[in-house]
């Protein structure tokens, strides 16, 4: 299954909820787009909760807005880049999707 | 408006300088309020007032450095913020606790600010005559 946040965990509780229910679910990705972006961070209080479930599911990034935001330099390691042919890629490659909009 | 008195500009209330802050506490791109927070400082910057602004939350990622914008067809402001200097706007604050908490430090930001702590904004906040969220 796919989770898609784009929201900052920094002021929505989306990203949280989203780790809570999905986190340790094995075979399931996190795709970060949009503000969702701020929680690819490193040595931040969003990006320590990200780094934590990195063993367990698959995370993403969508490139164009990591770019946009200057984050580029400090995106957490294991965290994957996709552009918008990547989005779509993962729409197709999972069986269903939740947007924890 | 004033009823006009035959070319008398400076009636009463002219030549008031106010302390007016404005408080951005929204990452840039996610929604419109940065942007449109920017564009009425440099208005209030026509008005010749007392103008601060103050970072905090999310709002210090909108002067983090590096942002390119072009592929998501978004207007990059990011450099309006080092032309602030030039209206005269040169104070510009950012809470501590809100960089930390991201990551970040003053080093990581696109122009020269003030880092305070939440106490130290807090005062500052209070010495103000009018203070303007976005």
């Amino acid at each position: 299954m796919l989770h898609i946040v784009n929201k900052s965990p920094f002021e929505n509780t989306t990203l949280a909820s989203c780790l809570r229910v999905a986190g340790k679910g094995g075979g399931s990705a996190l795709l970060l787009i949009e503000d969702g972006v701020y929680a690819a961070t490193k040595n931040s209080v969003a990006g320590n909760a990200v780094h934590g479930v990195l063993g367990d599911i698959q995370v993403y990034a969508l490139w164009p807005d990591v770019e946009a935001r200057g984050i580029q330099d400090r995106v957490l390691e294991g965290v994957k880049m996709v552009d918008y042919g990547g989005f779509v890629d993962l729409v197709v490659e999972h069986s269903n999707v939740q947007s924890w909009l | 408006m004033n009823e006009t008195t035959g070319g008398i500009e400076d009636d009463e209330g002219s030549g008031i300088v106010k302390k007016f802050m404005f408080v951005n506490r929204k990452a840039p791109y996610g929604t419109i309020y940065a942007l449109e927070g920017l564009e009425v400082v440099l208005i209030s910057a026509a008005f010749d007032q007392d103008v601060s602004m103050a970072f905090l939350d999310d709002g210090v990622y909108q002067l983090v450095k590096g942002q390119h914008t072009k592929a998501i067809d978004v207007k990059n402001f990011s450099p309006t913020y080092r032309a602030l200097e030039g209206y005269d706007i040169e104070k510009l604050y950012v809470e501590r606790e809100s960089l930390e908490m991201r990551g970040l430090n003053a080093g990581d930001l696109l122009v020269p600010v003030e880092v305070l702590s939440s106490a130290a904004m807090g005062d500052l906040m209070k010495t103000q005559d009018v203070v303007i969220g976005f």
